[in-house]
């Protein structure tokens, strides 16, 4: 199968998940598509792995997973705690970091 | 391996700031002592380095070297000449009067309601703490990249100094105060940072001038030096003195030398008293020592090519900052104009090059540190017992607190360089100095002993004499902790003032290293001369 | 013997120190410490002075290293003493007078709640001026001449609660620092020509130095003069001493008469080989003195307080002085041998001006004077013996110091001696005139008392012994000292092997001298008489003539520097106050503006969306990644 398909589903998913960041103002689902956009890099990593017959790719995958996993800790605790003193998850309500 | 004594000198009380800010929010008192104790430790250990200084030995001692980022060619690297030795132990020694004297400025206030956010306590003492830390590694580290980066990072505590623990005898009002505070503490901030950068951009054309020459770059002052004197590097006059511009300027605000002065009478007057000493006795010291360390001995040739400019501002600051603190009404405005005068002096002694002159310089620095200390502190417990800074406030407290009217004049009587308390000799020395080379500007100098005379005193009779106030009544005299802060100032400006043996000796033989690298020598006496 | 120079300056120092800080418990012994440490200065001061007589003339200078102070470089400051005659004299005169003077103010000082601190601040004093007599180099003199005019501070306010007392002091303080810009910079000269300040060193270097020196030492010369100017009160920097008189009697009679205010005559002896080096230098200090002489003798004309009118004497006495000295080596020990006489008599003058006062609730104006003489005999006779002392009645000691100083100026030769000599006899003149007026309005004619402010009647008492005695004392040193020190020429063959002394050739003979300073003497009691003798005195002040307003004013010279420093540095510092705030700071600020108004705009793209932040960072990566693939493209 030719590998550029991957790299196609891989910039499809980016896409999607850039569109759903700019898009959508509920914070859970915005946080869904950055996922989708990290996960959409790994599929790209992995591909050019693939691609170039070495490792590097796969590890970077790996280390990738790991941020994302450690993100999504921090990142929900954030919107939860949000949403418990706020009663919303939009992020449209939570710009008080403006100056 | 020897005992790393210079670090140590510098960890205890940055150390020490990390405990007092976690000893718990109630326990006020707690952090006050563990505060003190930490600075009463660092004061050992400065005055052991101050013992095991061999005057007579190598330029710089008790050195450490270690590589830090090998790749840039960064290196921690301390080590102190004669000149070092004594700001270090002089940063020690003031630090626990100031927090003495700051003993209470950190308390919440007593009507404060419990929902109001009150100074904490805590947070005060470890700045100060920290501060001492940078300004002791900025004495101490002979890397110039290590130097600049302390030189930078002991803005930020005091910056939260000033903004955070303000004066609270303000006549205007509690937020029209606040707004002055934070006026203030930005001002000092965005001075500093502006000749920090500049100054930035000057280390890291010096590392590529030394990659360029040298092949690796270096920031490392005893490298630099090494490469200079055997000829391996050498630095274009141009080049040369862009760069020297670069440190120059920076030292320059931090000073300050005339006209970068006017951050320093607001951020003197907006803080506390003892904040206040803090910038003018010990974080401006970094300013003339840097001169001397730096800009003279990495750029002798443009030294002397600035030298006439520089002389020039420095005579500029001596009048104009004695005059400006003439027409003060504030207390405190007019004491940072006195320094502003007072730093004049400083670099005045240290461009006329010659031995008289750096070493006054040197001493001065001292003695300056010491004689401010004395006369801001109790100024300071005047302010607090009045709760108005105003001169206009005041009179006959002389009448009402002896005590405090008597330590006043003798801090007001050394500010005017009164011959027997030390900052006497330091002055005349600069003077001197500078009149064996520039006898015109000397002479100009002198005018600076009438104008002290005229700002002190004129401070002591508005405030001190006359017949009693309303609001000075019931004025009460020094406590305990307040006499424990100024006799031993009191008792070291007399010790100096008669025997500055002890310290000159210490400061001759760098002074002189420092001479030799600008390739001067002073002038021979005329008579001798012809023989 | 070289310990007890050290000694002679620690007593009164160490008195000083446990005075002032003792505090309160000290209170009831306080005057006791400080006289007695005083008098134990003075018996330090008479045993050297016993040994030195003991010594042949040459070799009694004597020698004392104590520590090395500031050792920078070729800067090497001493603390090390010089005791010759001519310090002897003044280590002599300054004990003495000044234990003298704690006696009288033990009973003047006795309902003062702060007395200790006053005998502190007395013995600081005498420490200091001692210090400044037994130097052995112009550096640590600085130190005494420094510590001298903060003493005089201390005691011109001693009374601070009044707010003329602080002005005074102030301004004595501030005049006197102008002064010693002089003898600072006058070191400096020396150090950078002689490489030294050491009396040892300079003086003989000054004396055989090239003519090409020559500009230098007049220099020196010069800065010299501006120093003792400052100190002794004389043209132009004499403004401060009618204002020092605000201070307590006992202070103007040690510091404001008799010592410190001599220091400048000190001064210039003691530098005689530099003047005598650089005639133009001597030019100026006659000129000086002979101006000053008369200056002081005409305000003293026109005070009608007794203390003022009596500084104004003083300042006219030290103009005397100051042109002996100013004569060279035919005149340094008639100056000094002046400065002795008048020590002696000007602080009893004080010293009763002082008894008088406390006798009538402090009143000062002698217009509310008169008659006193029976209510008080102890000291309008002491008083009356100063007076005839003062004027040179024939055998006193006045008319022997005095008319060596006037045979001197004519002695110095030329126009230049017939003129400073005719001012010295015109002096003498006005002298005569204005003591016979203090006299006369204290002491005789009719009484004119009136209450003080709080309504008390004055009742005129003799003082007590404390105050009396020392002034009996004083009063026997104005009638013989004079007389001691001129039989076969004995001061002068004292002091000759220091200062060099030579008799010059007067044009005129020396009884001749003596006959005009008589005439002179006879005219100015006689117009004195004619005024205030023979019809009774106003009690309110007549306007005057022109010169009577001027002389009351201090000959406009306090208005000239109100005008000129006062007004115009007021002016000054409130303009550059100004500037520091508009123009300096304002540079900064204005840059400070223009960056915060374009952050202004540049914030208005920060609004807290977080997608408007996501759409800046993908735009951001596009364009990246866009040039990215230019650039390869390229």
């Amino acid at each position: 199968m030719n590998p550029a398909n991957y790299l196609y589903l891989s910039a499809l998913l980016f896409t999607i998940g850039a569109a759903g960041v700019l898009i959508r103002r509920n914070a859970i689902v915005v946080f869904m598509c950055v996922e989708l956009m990290l996960n959409a890099c790994n599929l790209a990593f992995v591909t050019f792995s693939r691609l170039h017959g070495n490792l590097d790719g796969q590890v970077i995958a790996f280390f990738t997973m790991v941020v994302a996993a450690a993100e999504v800790v921090v990142g929900l605790a954030i919107i939860v705690s949000i949403f418990r003193s706020r009663h919303s998850a939009s992020v449209d309500d939570a710009n008080l970091m403006k100056l | 391996m020897s005992f790393p004594l210079l670090t140590v000198t510098a960890a205890v009380p940055a150390v020490g700031a990390v405990v007092t800010a976690a000893v718990p929010a109630a326990q006020r008192t707690t952090a006050k002592y563990t505060a003190l104790l930490f600075s009463l430790a660092t004061l050992v250990f400065a005055a052991v380095a101050l013992v095991r200084f061999d005057p007579d030995g190598n330029r710089y001692q008790l050195t450490e070297s270690h590589a830090w980022v090998k790749d840039f060619g960064l290196r921690y690297e301390l080590g102190v000449d004669g000149i070092a030795v004594v700001m270090v132990a002089l940063t020690a020694l003031l630090i626990p009067f100031v927090m003495l004297a700051g003993w209470h400025d950190a308390d919440p206030l007593e009507d404060a309601n419990p929902n109001r956010r009150w100074r904490p306590t805590q947070g005060f003492f470890a700045l100060i703490l920290l501060v001492e830390a940078m300004v002791v590694l900025s004495f101490e580290a002979t890397d110039v990249f290590l130097f600049y980066i302390f030189f930078e990072a002991m803005l930020i505590p005091v910056y939260f100094l000033i903004g955070g623990f303000g004066d609270r005898a303000h006549a205007a009002g509690e937020d029209e105060a606040a707004r002055q505070r934070s006026y203030a503490a930005v001002k000092f901030l965005l001075y500093n940072l502006a000749g920090g950068l500049i100054m930035l951009a000057a280390v890291i054309g010096l590392y590529t001038v030394t990659a360029h020459q040298l092949g690796t770059g270096t920031f490392s002052l005893q490298e630099i030096l090494s490469a200079r004197a055997s000829g391996k590097l050498h630095i274009e006059t141009s080049t040369e003195r862009w760069l020297f511009l670069g440190f120059f300027f920076a030292f320059a605000v931090k000073a300050p030398l005339w006209p970068l002065h006017t951050w320093l009478p607001n951020a003197m007057g907006e803080s506390t008293a003892p904040v206040a000493v803090l910038i003018t006795a010990v974080v401006d010291k970094v300013g003339t020592f840097a001169m001397l360390r730096y800009c003279l001995q990495l750029f002798p040739e443009a030294s002397k090519w600035a030298t006439p400019v520089v002389l020039v501002l420095a005579l500029i600051s001596i009048v104009y900052g004695a005059l400006l603190a003439v027409g003060q009404r504030d207390i405190k405005r007019l004491i940072a104009y006195a320094s502003v005068s007072h730093f004049g002096f400083i670099i005045l002694g240290i461009f006329a090059m010659t031995t008289q002159g750096q070493s006054g310089a040197t001493l001065y620095m001292v003695n300056h540190g010491i004689s401010t200390a004395a006369l801001l502190l109790v100024a300071g417990f005047l302010i607090t017992r009045r709760g108005s800074r105003l001169i206009a406030d005041f009179g006959g407290v002389q009448k009402v607190a002896p005590i405090l009217a008597g330590t006043f004049l003798i801090g007001g009587l050394a500010t005017l360089s009164l011959p027997g308390l030390a900052p006497f000799v330091s002055e005349f020395l600069v003077l001197v100095g500078t009149f064996s080379r520039y006898p015109v500007l000397g002479i100009i100098a002198t005018l600076g002993i009438v104008l002290a005379a005229l700002y002190v005193l004129v401070l002591y009779q508005r405030t001190m004499t006359g017949p009693v106030k309303a609001g000075i009544e019931g004025m009460s005299d020094l406590k305990a902790r307040e006499l424990l802060v100024v006799t031993p100032l009191i008792a070291l400006l007399l010790f100096l003032g008669v025997y500055p043996k002890p310290v000159t000796d210490i400061i001759n033989p760098s002074v002189h290293h420092t001479l030799s690298d600008v390739h001067k020598t002073d002038p021979k006496p005329a008579l001798e001369a012809k023989k | 013997m070289e310990t007890l120079i050290g000694l002679l300056v620690a007593a009164p120092l160490l008195g000083a120190g446990v005075l002032l800080t003792g505090g309160k418990r000290l209170d009831r012994v306080g005057h006791w410490i400080g006289t007695l440490l005083a008098l134990l200065s003075f018996v330090f001061g008479a045993v050297l002075f016993i040994n030195m007589l003991g010594k042949a003339a040459d070799a009694r200078t004597l020698n004392s290293h104590l520590f090395t102070w500031v050792p920078v470089g070729g800067f090497q400051a001493d603390v090390g003493f010089q005791l010759d005659q001519l310090s002897m004299t003044f280590v002599l005169l300054i004990t003495g007078v000044g234990t003298l003077i704690h006696i009288y103010s033990i009973g003047y000082m006795a309902h003062d709640e702060r007395r200790r601190r006053f005998f502190g601040y007395l013995n600081l004093f005498l420490a200091a001026m001692l210090l400044l007599v037994v130097a052995d180099n112009y550096f640590l003199l600085y130190a005494g001449w420094e510590g001298v005019g903060l003493a005089s501070y201390l005691l011109i306010g001693f009374w601070q609660h009044k707010p003329s007392a602080a002005t005074a002091a102030k301004k004595a303080f501030i005049v006197n620092r102008v002064g010693d810009i002089g003898l600072s910079v006058a070191i400096m000269l020396m150090f950078t020509t002689f490489g030294s300040f050491a009396f040892n060193q300079v003086l003989p270097q000054a004396q055989q130095a090239s003519t090409t020196q020559h500009a230098t030492i007049t220099g020196i010369g010069f800065m010299l003069l501006l120093a003792a100017c400052g100190k002794s009160a004389q043209v132009p920097l004499q403004s401060w001493l009618g204002d020092a008189m605000e201070g307590p009697t006992p202070v103007s009679a040690l510091i404001h008469a008799a010592t410190m205010v001599t220091a400048g005559v000190y001064l210039i002896t003691r530098s005689g080989a530099i003047f005598n080096a650089a005639p133009d230098a001597q030019t100026a200090v006659v000129t000086v003195g002979a101006v000053t002489l008369l200056f002081g003798a005409i305000v003293g004309c026109a005070k009608d307080d007794i203390k003022k009118a009596l500084a104004g004497s003083t300042m006219s006495q030290i103009g005397y002085m100051i042109m002996a000295a100013g004569l060279g080596p035919i005149g340094y020990v008639f100056a000094i041998m002046h400065l002795v006489t008048h020590g002696f008599f000007k602080a009893g003058l004080f010293l009763g001006a002082g008894s008088v006062m406390h006798g009538m609730n402090d009143e000062v104006d002698m217009r509310r004077y008169g008659g006193l003489r029976k209510y008080m005999p102890v000291t309008f006779v002491t008083f009356g013996l100063g007076y005839l002392a003062i004027i040179g009645f024939p055998g006193l000691s006045g008319f022997f110091s005095k008319d060596k100083i006037i045979e001197a100026a004519f002695a110095k030769g030329g126009t230049e001696g017939w003129i400073l000599g005719s001012a010295a006899l015109l002096g003498a003149a006005i002298t005569a005139f204005y003591m016979t007026r203090v006299m006369l309005m204290t002491f005789f004619g009719e009484q004119r008392w009136q209450p003080d402010a709080e309504g008390h009647e004055p009742h005129p008492h003799e003082s007590p012994s404390s105050m009396t005695i020392p002034m009996i004392i004083l009063a026997f040193g104005s009638v013989f000292a004079g007389a001691f020190f001129s039989i076969n020429s004995r001061f002068v063959h004292w002091l000759e092997p220091v200062t060099g002394h030579s008799e010059g050739d007067s044009p005129i003979s020396a009884g001749t001298v003596t006959g005009a300073t008589m005439v002179c003497l006879v005219v100015g009691v006689g117009i004195a008489w004619l005024i205030y003798g023979r019809r009774p005195v106003p009690a309110v002040a007549p306007r005057g003539s022109l010169l009577t307003r001027a002389a009351r004013r201090d000959l406009y010279q306090d208005d000239f520097n109100h005008v000129v420093l006062v007004r115009g540095g007021e002016h000054l510092t409130r303009s550059l106050v100004y500037l520091d705030h508009s123009l300096v700071d304002g540079v900064v600020n204005g840059t400070a503006a223009s960056v915060g108004g374009l952050s202004g705009r540049l914030r208005k793209l920060q609004n807290g969306y977080v997608r408007s932040y996501a759409v800046s960072m993908l735009g951001g990566t596009a364009v990246l990644v866009a040039a990215t693939l230019l650039m390869r493209a390229v």
